[in-house]
């Protein structure tokens, strides 16, 4: 066997593991509930009382949505793993660990995606237009890359208690939807907000998201792609590296 | 897939293999190969560095040092990984599929197409009795269905060798004499096995080599009868007279290395039981005593690990 070929079959591993974990893990009525809820009464709470049009609060639902969806799971998944004694099975088989990586940030994103036609159902009807759908397609695409792969670098965390990982995930996810432009536009904060917000990856999906549906944002479009790409590829590559560190120690 | 494999031929090839745990040495430069059509059985205590010779062989954990090759290529690689079949110890299938969703996704993962992944999984599935409960989620399952359908994922990949670790620890009689059967069938049909075990029996009817480890290091390593005529001093006459006898003058018979009472008998271990034997014979007849019973013991497989590890390691 050729070693493109070796590299081939990958892929088609990777399809294989990610249908696993959608079928084990994400394809449950309760998780699927949990995460179309979860967002909407979160920006709900924040967003009664005010005076804000459709088209200034759909991207940030659409941001809070993807963002929470994509790593709700995902950082639970290797523990999970751990703990049903099935990852051993899983790494002997002929896998490498980007595989199996790449695997969770592929069903994880998949239902990100999924559960991100919901608000976007939400701004359709409330009469919210589109400028570019296919653009706001691809910054859906990669949003939903880049917040799997931040879920995946908590899950590399070797416990095999799930309730440990998500701690750490809840802790470093909900202070990040605050400074990311969700509830309150970039240009209404002030400059060390602004300064802060750049930290955060989803600060620029909300902003294509703004650009796509207010006709206006804070940074060049471009500019956010870029940056949103930057972190996926930070993420990703992170991911891989710590679960090759780690994943040995869980067995 | 590896090149086609002659009987005899070298398929695991392990040089000066060493892992530690932090100060701890789990495997301590061991080296030993395994060849084709054998069943090959790594017999040895808890914490002796069975389990991570085995995860290092299967490609779980990494050698700190050494090296281990399967087919020629290092353990832990994609195409050494192709080639192999493993039952992790203590492994579960995925409990919220069904048996036969575990089956398939080993296919998929072992890249075995559709067609052929549907007739290996109906096969092995009704070869070890899971057929009829195949659409089941696993967590419905005892033990020793668990077990057992573990060992269908090992096989459906369609391995040249099997890596089982403690396969049959804590199953029942049933489950563990199928699974046994399956693995001798497995080997009839000219395919390698590497088995870790602490049950001496087990190891003794399936191996045809055995390497005991101890401490982390090979103790011994050769057929399971050879590692028991090579502790001769175990070698026993077990002997009993119509009447009592007093024991200092049967235990300073010629030959008489040492010996137990147990019950109306007496055991007398030594390194010729065939002479020992007909002295028994020639003591009754001069002190007109009459033989009970009189049997010579080849030393178990468990004298010979005790011997070799150490008493109280077993």
């Amino acid at each position: 066997m050729s070693t493109f070929a070796i590299y081939l079959h990958q892929l088609s591993r990777i399809w294989a593991i990610a249908k696993k974990n959608i079928r084990i893990y994400y394809a449950k009525g309760p998780v699927v509930i949990f995460g179309v809820l979860l967002p909407v009464f979160l920006f709900l709470s924040f967003i009664i009382g005010r005076q804000l049009s459709a088209s200034v609060m759909v991207p940030g639902l659409l941001g809070m949505a993807i963002f929470f969806t994509a790593n709700a799971i995902s950082p639970a998944v290797a523990p999970w793993e751990t703990q049903a004694r099935t990852l051993e099975r899983l790494m002997s088989s002929p896998v490498t660990i980007p595989t199996i990586v790449l695997g969770d940030i592929l069903a994880s994103f998949i239902f990100g995606v999924a559960i991100s036609l919901v608000p976007l159902a939400i701004g359709l009807a409330l009469g919210v237009s589109i400028a570019a759908p296919f653009v706001l397609a691809l910054a859906i695409i990669l949003a939903a890359i880049c917040f799997s792969s931040l879920g995946l670098m908590f899950s590399a965390l070797p416990t095999s208690q799930p309730s440990n990982v998500m701690m750490l995930s809840s802790v470093i996810k909900f202070p990040l939807v605050f400074i990311s432009g969700v509830f309150i536009p970039l240009n209404e904060l002030p400059a060390w907000g602004q300064a802060i917000s750049y930290i955060s990856p989803l600060t620029y999906f909300v902003d294509i998201s703004r650009h796509l549906m207010q006709g206006a944002g804070q940074l060049p479009i471009l500019l956010d792609f870029m940056l949103l790409l930057a972190f996926t590829l930070l993420f990703t590559s992170l991911a891989i590296v710590l679960h090759q560190r780690t994943m040995p120690r869980r067995i | 897939m590896p090149a086609t494999q002659s009987p005899g031929d070298i398929i695991v090839q392990v040089n000066n293999l060493t892992k530690s745990y932090g100060k701890f040495r789990a495997v301590d430069s061991i080296s030993f190969e395994v060849r084709t059509g054998e069943v090959f059985g790594f017999l040895g205590p808890n914490g002796a560095g069975k389990t991570t010779t085995a995860r290092i062989l299967t490609g779980v954990l990494k050698a700190d040092a050494g090296s281990a090759l399967i087919f020629g290529y290092p353990a832990g690689s994609i195409r050494a990984k192709q080639s192999i079949g493993v039952v992790p110890e203590t492994a579960n299938p995925y409990a919220d599929l069904s048996a036969w969703d575990n089956m398939m996704l080993m296919a998929e993962l072992y890249g075995v197409s559709g067609h052929t992944a549907r007739e290996r999984a109906t096969e092995f599935l009704r070869e070890l009795g899971l057929l009829e409960r195949r659409q089941t989620l696993a967590k419905g399952y005892s033990k020793g269905m668990r077990q057992r359908l573990v060992l269908g994922m090992a096989l459906i990949g369609d391995p040249q060798i099997l890596f089982l670790d403690e396969p049959t620890s804590g199953l029942d009689v049933q489950s563990a004499r199928l699974l046994r059967g399956l693995l001798r069938t497995f080997n009839d049909e000219g395919k390698t096995i590497f088995i870790t075990t602490h049950d001496m029996e087990e190891a003794n009817q399936l191996c045809n080599r055995i390497a005991i480890i101890s401490h982390g290091k090979i103790a011994a390593i050769d057929a399971p009868e050879k590692i028991k005529l090579a502790t001769k001093n175990l070698h026993s006459v077990e002997v009993s007279f119509d009447r009592p006898v007093e024991a200092a003058s049967v235990a300073s018979l010629k030959g008489v290395n040492s010996m137990k009472e147990a019950g109306d008998k007496f055991k007398l271990y030594t390194t010729d039981p065939g002479s020992l034997a007909s002295l028994l014979v020639h003591y009754a007849e001069s002190n007109s005593l009459r033989i009970v019973t009189i049997n010579t013991l080849a030393p178990s497989l468990e004298d010979a690990f005790v011997t070799l590890v150490g008493e109280g390691a077993k």
